[in-house]
């Protein structure tokens, strides 16, 4: 019996985040029904205003898998955002090369911070905290002011909207309006499959949970540790650049403070999707629901609004406690047997 | 000659000294002034006097910090926000929860109470998740580092909340008669007290134990948990009071600059100081002199016109060299060299 | 190479830092044999494994296998896996996370595609530990299961790699019984087929019960190669802990320790004191003024006895009174505060604290039982020091060096000053002799016996059973994990201890 147990202790996790969702997006159906919390274009918004942050803690997941993490991200993207409109705007390069080169830094980047973790073995933690204050003042460093885009094919990419086929209604003129997303949204959600496939069916994947699990084991059955630990760090980085510009889509320009706290989302969204801080447990599908959770929030304060935006970040902060005291006291409890 | 070098530079202070003696070097040659000081009002002024000033907050900061270090061998990153809760709730307090006032609704003495104890269950807090549950200390701490800019905001209702009053601003600036900065007195004496308290009670050698060796501590007789536990109160004690100098020097409560990037500067501190990142062995004194070590680079930074906000960059490359100077990787990595360079010399014996 | 031999190893040479680990040691397995490995702490077994799976490097000798005219190095674990030779340790190099398919194939995953091609991955899985009749869920995770299934696991996965010899290190010390039946079911079937197992154990019940061959060290020096059904337990033991059984006798001396006690006497009394799953529960009297040694062999349970006696673990039966007062301590602390002091088996990683200075090392234990608030001034501190260092005749170059820089012997010197310090009624030395060199031993010894003449009560552990009898009035014998005797005055020579260690013949 005792066996049976610790089994669900992971999926346990996740179906409190999968229920978690579907209770307080039910709950606000009903709460402002009047306001139209209910319809498929507000349930779509959830992941437009929130593509960057699912690709983010995608990587952060990856990261946490391995039993690291990364508090750089927000900074990163501020970063990324900044690098874009600057490149576009000041430095007159095109949004291709562009986004080529933000990308391109979010590779180096991890590169070198997956490079102090895993071959110098510094402690994640300081390792991206330094990283976090580096992005951001190179950000002030890139331009103090804040810069808008209006790069055409920049702004192009932005606007395009892609329609559902279903779920539509009539407006009061009586032309049928149609739900849509951004493309923000398809390149998030095709990002997610390649990285649920990644970790389920690659050697690679299978290695970054094999590392999180029992570094010393994984060793022992001959995989190369540190060289899983530096690819997944990269790999995040990468995933940090494809954030980044996915982040800039939607906000259209950069400045120094954007961003901020962003890498507690990320968190959050990984470890209420029941990624376990000690690594070795996670998944993907449940980062999204963290994600989506944090979008219900969000979107409660709007339309309640008179709460402060700061509500969100308390909220998400007292989530996030609830669930890593909730780890902790369940792995106490799995030793303790 | 060789051996001299090297008995100098084990020194557990050498390597503070030596970086701010390398700050205060390079403002020498650029700057002439840097090092005059003057009395004008019956206070002193000068490049100097503002570096001892302006460091007092991360004075005060890095000796929670190092105490936290030592037992738990990981960091405080909450320590800046709580300095802006603090702050809040001092203003609040004061003003009676107006967002200004020209004079106090409550007394100056209950601000500065209710900011201190703010600070301290905040310390606690994470105290009881570090010590007791057995989270890592930056997960921890990393909730409060978010959640406390969102809470001083809501305590001020996201606005600045000024406090017009002359004699807040005193802890910002100077006591009447004292030709040095307040901030430099307050510092001092936190400086002093811990000293005392760690002189004076066996805290200091059960903190260093547990940092060293918790296992072989608490067969000993040392309560490892609770020691931990009081570090994180005491370093959220030391944020709390630096909160309020802060708030008086700009006489309110700003939620969002208040404390804002000193959780790295307090680490840099630490580890500046000489003590490592791992825990065990730490020196005050150490972790003092990097505090104003890193202040004059930020002042020396400030006078080669970077702004506060490009400011961590170079904060953040600092800090990833002294961490990977002290790193185990860096270790093997000099040792395999060491062996390489034995092995060709021996080679050559050989041939 | 020997007929039928599937490994040979030759001379072989190993030193660590101030120790010989291997001496001109010989091992040779056969094919479809089990072979025990057995000594006792610092015998060289775990080093002559090391040495095997190229863990550690060796200096010289050779070692062969079956089919390679040439001698091999293995330089990484990997390398000998590629040569046939697989380990199962003790602490089973699994991911728990990972199901039992994955556990088995991780690394070498069946791919379609160049994804991994899960079906036939959990087929191949169900297939082999059906072939070997283990029974578990191959698309379970691995923490679903007891250690015992773990260790099958580990198994099978080292035989799928094809491996000609296996090593299996201390696999049953924390199975029961029936657990312990299945893996022998498994062991039979390997040997069956062919397989060579080296089998390190401590427990001789299993090694006569499952083993063809024994092959002892004893400090790093090779004892020799027996074939079990020739070799009776109590000489396997005498072999083990290196005495021959005819040179003793002399060394005893002890008449007047076997003076009646006194009730009031009595300073521990532990009824029925036990932990499920850590040491049965036991029965014992300990009082003033009297040495009790535990004995047995490594690993039958006398460092738990002690743990559980000191509060260092916690009991979930029985009572433990101390001057007869019940105590169920917390923790060490009110252990210490009821007069008892603790010096741990594991030096390193329980007894001293690296970088702290001799004289904290010393003071922290009293400094502990004083409070926080009653610093000793550092007067009295380095008064305490000089007294100690003066009286264990501690080498050191001051008071104020790190211990960490101190040889093995001086650090435990210190450590017994520690608690000394604290004025102790009752002191629990476990292996304060282990790993320091002859001189400290007997000052040591002497000590022990000095203190107890002074009315403390004192428990003395020590691999060298005479080393015991040197020091101890009564000697505590403890086989797998339970008390399996009490012996004192005439009954205590090395024979009577080394059978009742070796059990019913």
């Amino acid at each position: 019996m005792k066996h049976k147990r610790t089994l669900n202790q992971t999926s346990f996790l996740l179906l409190i985040t999968i229920v978690l969702f579907f209770v307080m997006y039910g709950v606000g159906c009903i709460l402002f029904k009047d306001q139209g919390f209910a319809k498929t274009q507000n349930f779509l918004n959830l992941f437009v205003s929130n593509a960057g942050l699912i690709v983010i803690s995608i990587g952060m997941t990856v990261v946490m898998i391995t039993g690291g993490i990364d508090i750089s991200v927000g900074s990163f993207v501020a970063m990324g955002c900044m690098m874009l409109a600057w490149m576009m705007e000041k430095a007159g390069i095109g949004a291709v090369p562009a986004v080529l080169a933000v990308l391109a830094t979010g590779v180096v980047f991890g590169f070198v911070q997956g490079f102090l973790v895993s071959y110098m073995d510094i402690q994640p933690f300081i390792v991206t905290l330094a990283g976090m204050f580096f992005a951001r003042g190179m950000t002030a460093i890139i331009s103090k002011d804040m810069i808008s885009i209006s790069n055409e094919m920049f702004m192009a990419w932005a606007k395009m909207k892609i329609y559902l086929p279903v779920g539509g209604h009539l407006n009061k003129k009586g032309v049928m309006i149609y739900p849509y997303v951004y493309p923000t949204v398809v390149i998030a959600l095709i990002l997610l499959v390649l990285a649920f496939i990644m970790l389920k069916y690659t050697k690679f994947g299978r290695s970054i949970y094999a590392v999180g699990g029992n570094e010393q084991s994984a060793l022992m059955m001959g995989l190369n540790v540190r060289q899983v630990k530096l690819k997944a760090y990269m790999l995040n980085g990468f995933l940090c650049g494809v954030g980044s510009v996915l982040f800039c889509l939607n906000t259209l320009g950069g400045f120094v403070e954007q961003a901020k706290g962003f890498e507690m989302d990320a968190i959050a969204s990984a470890v209420i999707g029941g990624t376990l801080l000690t690594g070795g447990v996670g998944n993907v599908v449940g980062t999204l629901f963290g994600v989506l959770i944090k979008a219900v929030i969000e979107a409660f304060i709007t339309f309640q609004g008179t709460l402060s935006s700061w509500w969100t970040r308390i909220t998400i902060a007292a989530l996030l406690c609830f669930f890593i005291v909730l780890q902790s006291v369940l792995s106490m409890l799995k030793k303790k047997k | 000659m060789n051996k001299t070098l090297k008995s100098i530079t084990s020194k557990r202070l050498f390597l503070p000294v030596f970086c701010l003696a390398l700050v205060l070097l390079i403002n020498l040659f650029t700057r002439p002034d840097f090092f005059s000081i003057e009395i004008r009002d019956g206070i002193l002024y000068g490049f100097l006097i503002d570096i001892i000033n302006r460091a007092s907050e991360l004075v005060i900061l890095a000796v929670g910090m190092t105490l936290v270090v030592s037992a738990s061998a990981g960091t405080d990153i909450s320590v800046g926000a709580i300095m802006a809760v603090s702050a809040a709730v001092c203003c609040n307090v004061l003003t009676g929860g107006e967002r200004a006032a020209t004079a106090y609704s409550n007394p100056l003495i209950l601000g500065f109470l209710a900011a201190v104890l703010v600070g301290t269950v905040i310390g606690c807090f994470n105290g009881v998740l570090v010590a007791k549950l057995n989270i890592q200390p930056m997960v921890a701490t990393l909730i409060m580092f978010t959640a406390g800019r969102g809470i001083a905001q809501l305590i001020t209702d996201g606005q600045i909340t000024y406090v017009r009053v002359e004699s807040y601003k005193t802890l910002g600036s100077s006591f009447p008669g004292f030709p040095v900065p307040a901030p430099f007195i307050v510092s001092l004496v936190v400086v002093l007290l811990t000293a005392v308290l760690l002189k004076k009670t066996a805290l200091g050698m059960y903190i260093q134990s547990v940092g060293i060796n918790k296992k072989a501590s608490s067969l000993t007789g040392i309560k490892a948990v609770l020691i931990i536990f009081l570090t994180y109160a005491y370093c959220g004690f030391c944020s709390g009071l630096s909160g309020l100098i802060a708030s008086s020097r700009i006489y309110s409560a700003d939620a969002n600059n208040i404390g804002l990037n000193m959780e790295l500067d307090a680490i840099l501190a630490v580890a500046i100081g000489g003590n490592s990142l791992g825990g065990g062995r730490f020196s005050i004194a150490g972790s003092v002199i990097g505090a104003y070590t890193i202040q004059a680079l930020t002042t020396t930074l400030y006078a080669m016109h970077v702004s506060s906000d490009q400011i961590p960059v170079y904060k953040a490359v600092v800090v990833v060299v002294i961490v990977t100077l002290q790193s185990p990787g860096f270790a093997r990595w000099r040792k395999a060299l060491a062996q390489k360079k034995a092995g060709r010399v021996t080679g050559k014996e050989a041939a | 190479m020997e007929k039928d031999s599937v490994l040979e190893m030759r001379h072989i040479y190993k030193t660590f830092p101030g120790v010989k680990a291997l001496q001109d040691v010989d091992f040779t397995l056969q094919k479809g044999e089990i072979h025990a490995l057995m000594g006792e702490n610092g015998a060289g077994k775990s080093t002559l494994i090391k040495v095997l799976t190229g863990v550690e490097e060796f200096e010289a000798g050779e070692i062969r296998m079956e089919g390679n005219e040439q001698p091999i190095i293995n330089r990484s674990p990997q390398e000998a896996q590629k040569h046939g030779i697989s380990t199962v340790y003790q602490e089973i190099n699994l991911c728990p996370n990972l199901t039992v398919a994955e556990n088995l194939f991780i690394g070498r995953e069946p791919r379609k595609g160049g994804m991994i091609d899960w079906k036939t991955m959990n087929k191949r899985a169900a297939d082999l530990l059906a072939d070997l009749d283990i029974f578990a869920d191959v698309t379970k995770t691995i923490d679903n299961y007891s250690i015992a299934i773990q260790q099958m696991i580990a198994i099978a996965r080292a035989v799928d790699m094809s491996a000609k010899v296996l090593i299996l290190d201390e696999p049953t010390s924390s199975l029961d019984d029936n657990e312990v039946e299945k893996l022998f079911r498994l062991m039979r079937r390997l040997k069956s087929e062919g397989t060579g197992i080296i089998f390190v154990t401590h427990f001789l019940e299993q090694v006569y019960e499952v083993c063809d061959k024994i092959t002892v060290l004893r400090n790093g020096r090779l004892i020799g190669r027996f074939t079990t059904a020739e070799l009776p337990r109590v000489q396997l033991v005498a072999k083990m802990m290196g005495k021959d059984f005819d040179d003793l006798a002399a060394i005893k001396q002890t008449g007047e320790k076997e003076a009646s006690y006194k009730e009031e006497d009595i300073v521990i009394k532990a009824v029925g004191l036990g932990r499920k799953g850590y040491i049965k529960p036991f029965d014992l009297v300990i009082h003033k003024g009297e040495v009790v040694g535990f004995t047995g062999l490594l690993g039958s349970g006398r460092s738990e006895t002690v743990r559980v006696l000191y509060g260092a673990e916690k009991t979930d039966e029985g009572e433990l009174f101390v001057k007869g007062k019940k105590l169920a301590a917390k923790h060490p602390i009110h252990s210490m505060y009821e007069g008892m002091a603790y010096l741990p088996e594991d030096r390193k990683n329980e007894g001293i604290i690296a970088d702290l200075s001799v004289r904290e090392n010393l003071i922290i234990a009293l400094q502990a039982k004083r409070g926080m608030f009653h610093l000793l001034s550092r007067k009295q501190q380095e008064e305490f020091t000089d007294k100690y260092i003066d009286m264990l005749q501690i080498k050191t170059a001051s008071r104020e060096t790190p211990i960490k820089s101190l040889s093995g012997g001086n650090q435990q010197k210190v450590i017994i000053g520690r608690w000394l310090l604290t004025n102790p009624d009752f002191l629990i030395l476990d292996e304060p002799t282990r790993g320091i060199d002859v001189g400290t031993k007997t000052e040591i010894q002497k000590l022990v016996v000095k203190l107890a003449q002074e009315g403390m009560a004192v428990v003395f552990i020590s691999s060298e059973i005479e080393e015991m009898l040197r020091t101890c009035g009564r000697m505590v014998v403890m086989r797998d994990g339970s008390k399996v005797g009490e012996l004192c005055g005439e009954e205590m020579s090395q024979s009577t201890i080394m059978s009742t260690i070796a059990g019913g013949q």
